[in-house]
């Protein structure tokens, strides 16, 4: 008894209580903050209590424990009052906080939390269309890419020999850039492909990839004049499961022998399982993604590699068209400003740091 | 028109994902999902009518002109058939239209999927750690500065994984730490900043139709 006398006048209520609208979300959520009770170490806890201006009292919508100082009531109803009251828990005992002033929660029509990336998009996308914009004009110097550079003399090699090329557009949808990355790539290789008059085989993981990818080599035969010399059967579904599609690939590679293949687009576990059997076939290999865990085994297995940013270079560098060519150098200035951004505030963090200590 | 309606439907669902991204209201929320659940799926059905398609004249094709491994084939082709069968009147545990069942083995995809899927895809997995020693012995081959860079590397983070070797040597792992804290951290994120510029760059290409290679480069 004694206890519970000596605690009801110790415990005080947190103060503070405000609610408002949960910023940068789709609504039906409203933020509850308060001070904590200066009697926090020894709570239990903090009782939320809720009543809307359709209600008469307050009833309980959650709790949280001590040195907790928010709550996020996500079952609001849009456009309609809410009061909030927070109760410091010891026991039995209960001591309520001030009641809140209304908040109504409401859907938001821009998440300003994503204002920096929305303006950081412009600025690159200036910087990009700006270049793509002047190679109209003038001629840009882009720098050589060995794996690029190695793709006729690949077509070449098959040629000479006789055997097919194979063209692997990686495991991903077409919601991938990687992927669409990866069929420009095969745009500017079925050309070269329909020049020299070989064998291409392109197996696909996705439906919707196949799909896209037959067109496109379909197109490519066309647009050299050749749209008799393209078969159908080169372009096909093989299967969508993962490591099914790698014994597909592997058996193809072993029982059709190609000259060059081609490793372009998203990978994952099947990526050296892929590399080492053509490795192993004798194959000149060039692969191109964006896969980071998967770059060490297609580096150590593939003749030329493409690394990252490469694979979305590639289709500008093969077609050295001058508007492509322009977003490369876009590109490689949108790096070189990042570049100074992380050098300057890396220097000012250490100086600040420097001048603290 | 065959080309200029793709560029504007691009156009158009390239920038509906754009303003789905930074408007969470509910509005465009929910018409994005409907799109991206709904719309999508509907897609693919079709998708994979023409994708099975493939897979049946590419063997039947095979067959007919009895190409080379042309009995591989028919496998296929049974299998798939088998398959469809099993999982259109078997159901996927074994309460399909039809009771497939004998004795206590039931017909249905579940079935095929625990016994036969699973384990062929474990093997084809399984060949990885080989794969991965005849890889290595390449790359480990001391032939310039890099490769010698990269063994030293491999080397030290390798040993540090292995417990006797950690106690020989107390600083080992703290060294394995680091390198893969500090550099090998860096170059990852050197190359990310590259990889966005390149999405963000091929994007905005393809929205703004200025790169067609996905359309055959018309």
């Amino acid at each position: 008894m004694f206890l519970f006398l000596l605690f009801t006048f110790i415990i005080e209520p947190p103060k503070n209580v405000k609610a408002i609208d949960n910023p940068n979300d789709d609504g039906n959520k409203i933020l509850i903050t308060w001070e904590l009770s200066p009697s926090d170490s020894i709570l239990d806890g903090y009782e939320i209590l809720r009543r809307s201006e359709k209600e008469e009292c307050f009833y309980k919508i959650g709790f949280v424990g001590p040195n907790r100082n928010s709550f996020l009531d996500e079952n609001t109803e849009d456009n309609l009052n809410y009061y909030y009251q927070i109760v410091a828990v010891k026991d039995t005992i209960k001591v309520l906080s001030e009641i809140s002033q209304p908040a109504k929660s409401y859907p938001q029509w821009f998440n300003k939390g994503k204002l920096i990336i929305l303006l950081t998009f412009f600025l690159f996308g200036f910087l990009i269309l700006y270049f793509i914009k002047r190679a109209r004009k003038i001629e840009l110097f882009i720098r050589r890419i060995a794996g690029l550079s190695a793709v006729e003399e690949a077509v070449g090699r098959a040629t000479e020999m006789g055997k097919p090329v194979l063209f692997v557009p990686g495991l991903s949808g077409m919601s991938d850039v990687a992927t669409i990355a990866a069929l420009n790539i095969l745009s500017e290789v079925a050309k070269k492909i329909a020049q020299y008059d070989v064998k291409l085989i392109v197996p696909n993981n996705d439906p919707i990839v196949y799909t896209v990818a037959r067109e496109i080599v379909k197109e490519a035969y066309t647009s050299i004049g050749k749209p008799d010399a393209f078969n159908p059967d080169s372009v096909f579904y093989l299967t969508d499961s993962q490591f099914a599609y790698a014994a597909g690939v592997d058996g193809i590679m072993v029982r059709e022998r190609p000259a060059t293949n081609f490793f372009c687009g998203y990978f994952y576990a099947e990526s050296l399982i892929l590399a080492e059997t053509g490795a192993q076939t004798g194959a000149i290999q060039i692969a191109a993604t964006d896969s980071i865990t998967q770059l060490p085994f297609f580096i150590v297995a593939c003749d030329y590699t493409l690394i990252g940013e490469e694979l979305y270079a590639a289709s500008a560098y093969l077609s050295k068209e001058p508007i492509l060519l322009g977003s490369l150098k876009g590109q490689d200035y949108g790096k070189f400003l990042i570049i100074i951004i992380l050098t300057f505030l890396s220097i000012i963090s250490l100086l600040f740091n420097f001048v603290i200590k | 028109m065959k080309v200029r309606f793709p560029l504007i439907l691009c156009l158009i669902m390239g920038i509906i994902g754009m303003v789905a991204y930074y408007v969470p209201h509910k509005a465009v929320q929910n018409f994005d999902n409907e799109l991206r659940n709904t719309a999508l799926r509907i897609i693919f059905a079709f998708s994979l009518v023409l994708g099975v398609g493939s897979i049946i004249r590419h063997h039947w094709e095979k067959i007919k002109r009895k190409r080379e491994f042309w009995e591989y084939s028919y496998v296929t082709l049974i299998s798939l058939f088998l398959t469809a069968f099993i999982g259109l009147f078997g159901g996927i545990d074994g309460r399909g239209l039809i009771k497939m069942e004998i004795g206590k083995f039931s017909f249905d995809i579940q079935t095929i999927y625990v016994n036969m899927a699973i384990p062929l895809g474990a093997t084809m997995f399984s060949l990885l750690a080989y794969f991965m020693a005849s890889a290595a012995y390449r790359a480990f081959r001391a032939r310039n500065l890099e490769a010698i860079l990269l063994l030293v590397a491999a080397f030290i983070v390798m040993l540090a994984s292995v417990p006797p070797v950690a106690r020989l040597i107390p600083k080992l792992p703290y060294i394995s730490e680091w390198i893969l804290d500090v550099p090998n951290t860096a170059a990852k994120r050197g190359m990310l900043f590259g990889i966005t510029l390149g999405v963000l760059s091929t994007s905005l290409k393809i929205l703004l139709g200025i790169e067609r290679g996905w359309l055959g480069g018309k």
